[in-house]
């Protein structure tokens, strides 16, 4: 279990975490949410200990960071897949960690089966591929066989194959009962793989939630309906109780209506209906709606790009989301 | 595939020692792991041991081809052997400053920290281990470059033994002279985090200062060149006083410059343990 509590930094004017305070709770994958330069990294890096809250803190187990017995045991962390000394062998680099916490020799070559490493064991890492890398990282944070593990942006710059090669392994890891703390700057990566969901936007955490409800509370739900009488429905719809935009030829996007009470509409009112279709946001919207605010640098394109339907009748319907 | 074997598998825990903690034991262990795994430590110790023995053998070649006028009482013969220590010096603080900055460099530094997150036990044991690693070479390198120096002096009758005063303790100063040149090394990159930098810090201390303070007047000269690291510890290889009497005696010269390490080692671990990895 980590947990924050009123956990700030700030570097000079920058408050790059701003009283966060969260819990990742054991045995679940707990998806770290935000765009980039949320201060994801950051947190990470504090609850490490690498970096020195400027206020707040937070626990590991109910332990500073620095108080653990044998820190490897209680959790593994791959940050930055790059932080490794590229003249050292695969199998020296674990094995330094190792002894650290005096963990046995035999272990090292279980975790480089484990990546599948072992037949680059004694090779110079500085030779390694980014997904070779991101393996000896992940090899590094199972060395003290730790409940927690915490893998900053693990799917970055990998292909299609090691994506899914790390996906899996999370899911089993979690099946194990371990905790995962993982983040991602992509919504659709943790839509395959969190239970949980913490995001963050600007340093200040912004939603706390399983990733159902998350859709559920972020997603807008929309039905598109082309029609040759846009406007009669449309009125039908408001006298309903509903709201409607129109668009080009006969379609008319709807919320706060079902899709069978408006196909029900039609039909007492006999107007015809070319299609009805019920649209979610998917996860990758609502978490666009939710963090439009704050990402960091803004790029001052005339509004937004038209994500889909959804988006634009949120655009055109604020509905509080944010 | 070797995820669904994982799941498969029943989990059998790695159970960590029941009482106890990381201990510095183990961070000796790791460290000593990690400075054994890199080439750049063989080559800078073999360069070591290379440049030491070769400008010692060079300079007791010189003294022993043109021996005429030389006094055999007057004559340090350890310290002309131990010659290449002038060198050895700078090579052995590109090594020190490179054990904890290449951590920096590389980025391993934070990998190291969230592994053992004490960072006075992180700090010291990289210390120890760098300076155990040094005062061995040291040893091979100062007592090859006295054995490889002196038969060549023999030729010229010029040669000093191991029995005689001080040279044992010359001979033994000249690694422990190496180690606390290694060991300030080590501290300015504590407190510089940055290769390059912390050499040229080194060099500018141990060197370039020796070389300006004989531009300063000659009294002044006199009351602050005893002062300067390399100078002042340098006496502690020589074996006899000479007309630079102003200096301090061997190991109150060594003193002087393991005070200069000391200072630099202190600020580092300071630093090392306040700031931001």
């Amino acid at each position: 279990m980590i947990e924050a509590r009123g956990l700030t930094k700030r570097f000079g004017d920058k408050l790059a975490v701003d009283q966060l305070s969260f819990t990742v709770e054991p045995g679940r994958i707990t998806g770290f949410l935000g765009p980039n330069g949320a201060g994801k990294t950051t947190t990470m890096r504090l609850i490490l200990g690498l970096d020195r809250p400027t206020r707040g803190s937070v626990t590991v187990h109910g332990k500073e960071f620095s108080r653990l017995a044998y820190p490897m045991h209680e959790i593994g962390a791959l940050l930055d897949a790059k932080a490794v000394h590229g003249g050292r062998s695969a199998y020296n680099h674990l094995l330094c960690l190792a002894q650290a916490n005096g963990i046995p020799r035999a272990r090292v070559g279980d975790v480089l089966d484990l990546v599948g490493l072992t037949d680059v064991a004694p090779k110079r890492s500085k030779g390694f591929s980014l997904g070779m890398g991101q393996r000896l990282g992940i090899a590094a944070a199972l060395l003290g066989d730790p409940a927690i593990l915490m893998f900053d942006e693990p799917v970055n710059g990998l292909d299609p194959e090691g994506i899914l090669w790390i996906r899996n392994l999370m899911k089993a890891l979690a099946a194990e009962g371990r905790t995962i703390f993982v983040s991602s700057h992509l919504m659709s990566e943790m839509e395959h793989t969190a239970d949980h969901l913490l995001v963050i936007g600007r340093g200040r955490l912004i939603a706390d939630c399983s990733v159902a409800e998350f859709i559920e509370r972020n997603s807008v739900q929309s039905v598109r309906v082309r029609t040759p009488k846009p406007e009669l429905l449309a009125d039908l719809i408001t006298a309903a109780g509903g709201t409607s935009v129109a668009g080009a030829g006969g379609v008319l996007v709807a919320q706060g209506l079902p899709a069978d009470r408006i196909g029900d509409l039609a039909f007492e009112n006999a107007i015809r209906l070319h299609e009805l279709a019920p649209a979610q946001a998917s996860l990758e919207e609502a978490f666009m709606e939710l963090t439009a605010d704050s990402v960091e640098f803004q790029a001052h394109t005339p509004g937004r790009p038209d994500t889909g339907r959804a988006s634009r009748t949120d655009r055109m319907h604020p509905t509080g989301v944010a | 595939m070797t995820t669904t074997q994982m799941a498969q598998a029943p989990r059998q825990r790695l159970l960590p020692p029941e009482t106890g903690r990381a201990s510095f034991a183990d961070a000796l262990r790791s460290e000593f792991t990690k400075i054994r795994s890199t080439r750049s430590t063989y080559w800078t110790l073999l360069a070591l041991i290379v440049v030491c023995i070769g400008i010692g053998a060079l300079a007791s070649a010189g003294t022993a081809s043109h021996p005429n006028g030389i006094s055999a009482a007057q004559f340090d013969s350890t310290q002309q052997s131990l010659a290449g220590l002038y060198v050895g010096q700078l090579v052995i603080a590109a090594l020190g400053a490179l054990t904890i900055t290449s951590e920096y460099s590389t980025g391993m530094i934070r990998t190291s920290l969230a592994v053992q997150p004490r960072r006075g036990v992180v700090f010291a044991a990289k210390g120890v281990v760098f300076a155990a690693v040094t005062l061995i070479v040291g040893l091979i390198t100062s007592f090859g470059s006295f054995f490889v120096g002196q038969a060549i002096l023999s030729g010229a009758h010029l040669s000093a033994t191991l029995g005689q005063p001080n040279v044992l303790r010359a001979v033994i100063g000249g690694a422990l002279f190496l180690t606390a040149c290694g060991m300030l090394a080590y501290g300015l990159g504590a407190v510089l985090r940055h290769t390059a930098a912390a050499i040229s810090a080194a060099i500018g201390l141990l060197f370039v200062l020796t070389v300006l303070v004989q531009f300063l007047p000659q009294s002044w000269q006199d009351s602050v060149d005893r002062w300067m690291p390399a100078l002042a510890g340098s006496q502690i290889w020589t074996t006899k006083v000479t007309g630079e009497a102003h200096q301090f005696p061997a190991w109150g010269g060594f003193a002087v410059l393991a005070g200069w390490a000391a200072v630099a080692i202190i600020a580092g671990l300071v630093l090392f343990r306040t700031r931001d990895a």
